[in-house]
């Protein structure tokens, strides 16, 4: 049973957005709504200033709130390799899971009517494949993996980094580490 | 589209009842129906044209449908992956805005007004005025524009027409300068892709480059698995870009002092011995001319000059020198920026020879020597006058002046041009002053555009012959002179949309036309390639399943004593201290012109990339668009809110001579120095027909109305021009 996670090392990312053009094309995703995004953070004052370039998609929390408060029993986290999903044909597009994930990271799928999110590309764990967004991550700053696996990438990703995960605070224990080290402000 | 009952059961039923009929609106379904096990993928290898990177790509194709586009694992240039443009390639196949047929001109030129056509009639136009060009002023009054895979088709018939007036963008509007540079040091340029062995480096050096923003596959991972690696990363560039953010030093440069730091390097390597003396012994010339000629450029002048720290300049000098061989001066690509940019770029080729970096590990590394054996063609007709292309000036190279051939048209001197021949460039937004463009064209017989977008230029034309996009078409091979020579192949992974054509099949068409059909003398450009794959002895079969083939052991990227350097200059060593400019009137060595700087209340205009486009071209594209909708003007924040703007707030921007933008967004940061503004090139296209990009954004090149042309190579710096802000009246 694996146990798939996602290693975003901050460092190697350009922002170069390759990943969220992948994913669209992979997934079907309608215009203007997406599963997955980068965000490009600056602070400082001219010319002491640093950058933080941040990759966000469905965390796959241990703990997740979107799952909890789906009305209908649509959303699920399966059992055998702990990625969320939906069942489509359970979902009234009531947006409840859309309100409680803290990570904004579902939306309606305004064409098809249901919630939508990340499925770590679960079709293409099938065949063999990685998710759409690592496959294409032009500074291979998306690692992705089986957390149970010591030889896995996103094992070794995280060996010796001071990985951390969003709103820890939250309690949502999420799959989605993150590697950073800001450039300093000289 | 709400998915309602009905037409799912509609659509599925057409689904059971054999996918193959579904035409109509189905394309929703077909990742479904794939899942469901109704149809199956196949796969098609061919290589990229959103950008000139040339990336391998896997085409996954469902019901005669391209879903998505994939790296090639096999390709050097993509290595399985594509960067957001070329994952977006599907867009600008589908999109509805394409130029679907044949189109002539009704109207006056430029007012577009055009009616559809048959190829027949369309080539058919062409090439009667082409003839009569010919017959009156001789075939020289013909020329050529040209960038990216259509040259291939279309320079080798205008050859054969008779004219030698070719002019490419690329040279004297991008790289010219910079390769011109290279070359009279190294007597080679630094190719492209670059040779940049950012991967072994300990320390890369990028000079007014955006790597990362400026995205170039193959390279930019190797920038990141450099990074990743822990090696260290100066940034000059007067905006705090995505590679900026990623440097342990940032020298926020005052624009247009480049040269300044660049001779305060080299003078600092020099007086504190940090330079490669062994290697320069054996492979360089004129060092104590160098050393003489640089040594008032101490770090506290340069600091003056560039408004940079001088102990950074020192520190950074001193990171160079103690990592070298293994530092990588990255020699940029877009070079022309103020019209000293040949010696700029010598500037920076001799910092990387005084660190030993040329030919070694971490610095710059060695094309291949090995090339494919090519099939012989009917020799093009000698043209009875000078080519004019190369405007007078002594290094122009051969892709063209393009400008120079613009005057030309202008003026009618030294002969008259009165028709362009256009392929695979907006010229009105490649070359800086429109009007100039503008005049140029009221002075012909004949614009003729080849385009697969209705960009402003080809709006323009007299007739618009609309070429397939890459997806749909067979092109040359794609010779890969990296480390190792590779072959890769462009086929087609659907059939041409609407009445659109392959550019091969639309030169070899014209040339039927011309009289100069023998000069393609084969049936479709698959027979072609196969029947240069057999000279070059590259298996077809292997390539067309492959996409791209490496030649086996033909990489020789390092200086060892079994592969020593050879330098095509005059002496046959690196070039410090050059005669040869000497003689020709310029400074052999490079030396800091001080440019104008932007009067009170102006700011210089600047203008780089955006990741996800590619110049004009990209706008429109669907997938991409939808990232980037829009162009925004860059200011610093203080200065923003002196002016009265706010992040978000419509601006027109004004240059010094009175050119007003498009509005265009306000983007108040902190990342930009308070002298300068910048934008993403290549918005503000006019054409109604470009739904969604068209008049959106400001276009840099309406501003730039002035350049400052390089007197060595003829290549135009734009970077000289200033704007002001005003709101939007």
């Amino acid at each position: 049973m694996p146990k798939y996670a996602m290693v975003i090392d901050q460092r190697r990312c350009v922002a170069c957005m390759a990943c969220v053009v992948a994913c669209k094309n992979e997934n079907e995703v309608p215009p203007d709504q997406y599963r997955t995004r980068v965000l490009e953070m600056v602070e400082g004052e001219f010319p002491l200033l640093r950058m933080e370039l941040r990759s966000e998609l469905c965390n796959h929390c241990d703990n997740p709130p979107c799952v909890y408060n789906c009305p209908t029993g649509a959303s699920y986290k399966r059992k055998e390799d702990g990625i969320v999903l939906l069942r489509k044909n359970r979902c009234v597009g009531c947006k409840a899971c859309v309100a409680a994930c803290p990570y904004s990271a579902r939306y309606i799928n305004h064409e098809k009517g249901f919630a939508d999110k990340c499925t770590f590309c679960d079709h293409r764990l099938k065949e063999g494949k990685e998710p759409a967004c690592v496959a294409t991550c032009i500074g291979k700053s998306r690692i992705f993996g089986d957390m149970d696996d010591p030889r896995s990438p996103v094992r070794v990703a995280l060996q010796g980094s001071d990985a951390t995960v969003l709103l820890e605070g939250a309690g949502t224990k999420p799959r989605v580490y993150y590697i950073k080290k800001f450039s300093k402000p000289e | 589209m709400k998915l309602s009952r009905r037409t799912f059961l509609k659509t599925s039923g057409i689904a059971t009842a054999g996918i193959a009929a579904a035409t109509v609106g189905p394309e929703k379904f077909l990742l479904w129906a794939e899942e469901a096990g109704l149809i199956q993928a196949t796969y098609v290898p061919t290589y990229c044209e959103i950008c000139f990177w040339k990336c391998g790509a896997i085409a996954k194709v469902l019901n005669g449908r391209v879903v998505k586009l994939e790296g090639n694992p096999v390709h050097g240039n993509s290595r399985g992956k594509l960067c957001a443009r070329g994952n977006g390639g599907i867009g600008l196949l589908y999109d509805k805005d394409r130029l679907k047929s044949p189109l002539i001109n009704v109207g006056k030129r430029g007012e577009g007004k055009y009616r559809k056509a048959s190829w027949d009639e369309a080539l058919g136009v062409v090439a009667e005025k082409m003839k009569g060009i010919k017959e009156k002023y001789g075939p020289e009054a013909m020329a050529i524009f040209t960038h990216g895979t259509p040259t291939d088709h279309f320079l080798p018939l205008l050859s054969a027409y008779g004219t030698p007036n070719v002019g490419m963008p690329s040279f004297a509007q991008c790289r010219g300068p910079r390769d011109v540079g290279y070359e009279l040091t190294f007597g080679e340029g630094p190719g492209s892709p670059e040779r940049v062995d950012l991967v072994n480096s300990k320390v890369m050096v990028l000079i007014g480059s955006h790597l990362g923003e400026n995205m170039h596959n193959s390279q930019v991972q190797d920038f990141a698995e450099a990074i990743g690696r822990g090696s260290k990363l100066v940034v000059v560039d007067p905006r705090y870009s995505i590679a900026a953010g990623k440097a342990q030093q940032w020298l926020p440069i005052r624009p247009a002092t480049d040269v300044a730091l660049l001779l305060a390097w080299i003078n600092i390597i020099i007086t504190e011995g940090l330079y490669d003396k062994a290697y320069l012994d054996q492979y360089a010339e004129g060092f104590a001319e160098l050393a003489q000629e640089v040594s008032h450029c101490t770090p506290e002048w340069a600091a003056k000059e560039t408004d940079l720290p001088a102990a950074q300049i020192v520190e950074t000098a001193r990171m160079m020198g103690h990592n070298a061989p293994a530092v990588t001066i990255h020699p940029g690509r877009h070079a022309t920026w103020y019209g000293d940019d040949v010696q700029r770029s010598r500037a920076m080729a001799i910092l990387t020879a005084l660190l030993g970096s040329w030919g070694r590990p971490g610095g710059m590394f060695f094309a291949t020597k090995a090339s494919l054996p090519k099939g012989e063609s009917k020799p093009f007709p000698e043209p009875a006058k000078a080519p004019l292309n190369g405007g007078g000036y002594p290094f122009a190279g051969s892709e063209g002046v393009t400008q120079a051939i613009r005057t030309a048209t202008i003026t009618g001197a030294p002969y008259p041009i009165k028709g362009w021949f256009v392929s695979g460039t907006n010229l009105m937004k490649s070359l800086p002053n429109q009007q100039e463009t503008l005049d140029a064209i009221a002075k012909l017989d004949l614009l003729v555009v080849v385009d697969v977008m209705p960009m402003d230029l080809t709006m323009m034309a007299d007739v618009i012959l609309p070429e397939c996009s890459y997806l749909e078409r067979h092109d040359a091979l794609a010779i890969g002179k990296g480390k190792s020579l590779s072959v890769s192949l462009r086929q087609p992974v659907v059939k041409p949309l609407h009445d659109s054509q392959p550019g091969w099949w639309i030169a070899k068409e014209l040339a039927k036309k011309l009289d100069l059909g023998e000069y393609f003398p084969w049936n479709n450009y698959e027979d072609k390639i196969k029947a240069q794959c057999k000279t070059a002895g590259v298996s077809y079969d292997d390539l067309k399943k492959l996409g791209c083939l490496t030649i086996p052991n033909t990489s020789t990227p390092y200086i060892t004593p079994e592969n020593p350097p050879t330098f095509k200059t005059a002496s046959g060593k690196i070039v410090l201290y050059s005669k040869e400019l000497k003689e020709k009137g310029f400074d052999p060595v490079p030396v800091y012109v001080r440019h104008p700087l932007p009067p009170e209340g102006f700011f210089r205009l600047t203008y780089g990339r955006s990741a996800v486009h590619t110049f004009s071209r990209t706008t429109n594209n669907p997938a991409l668009n939808e990232l980037y909708k829009e162009n925004e003007v860059w200011i610093n924040a203080k200065k923003a809110q002196a002016l009265g703007f706010s992040s978000g707030d419509y601006a027109v921007l004004v240059n010094q001579d009175g050119a007003r933008s498009n509005r265009i967004r306000v983007k108040a940061t902190q990342r930009i120095r308070d002298d300068m503004v910048y934008m993403v090139h290549g918005w503000g296209s006019n054409p109604k027909e470009l739904s969604r990009s068209g008049r959106k954004g400001a276009d840099d090149q309406g501003l730039i109305t002035k350049y400052a042309v390089d007197p060595i190579a003829g290549s135009t710096g734009m970077r000289v021009n200033f704007v002001k802000l005003q709101k939007e009246a």
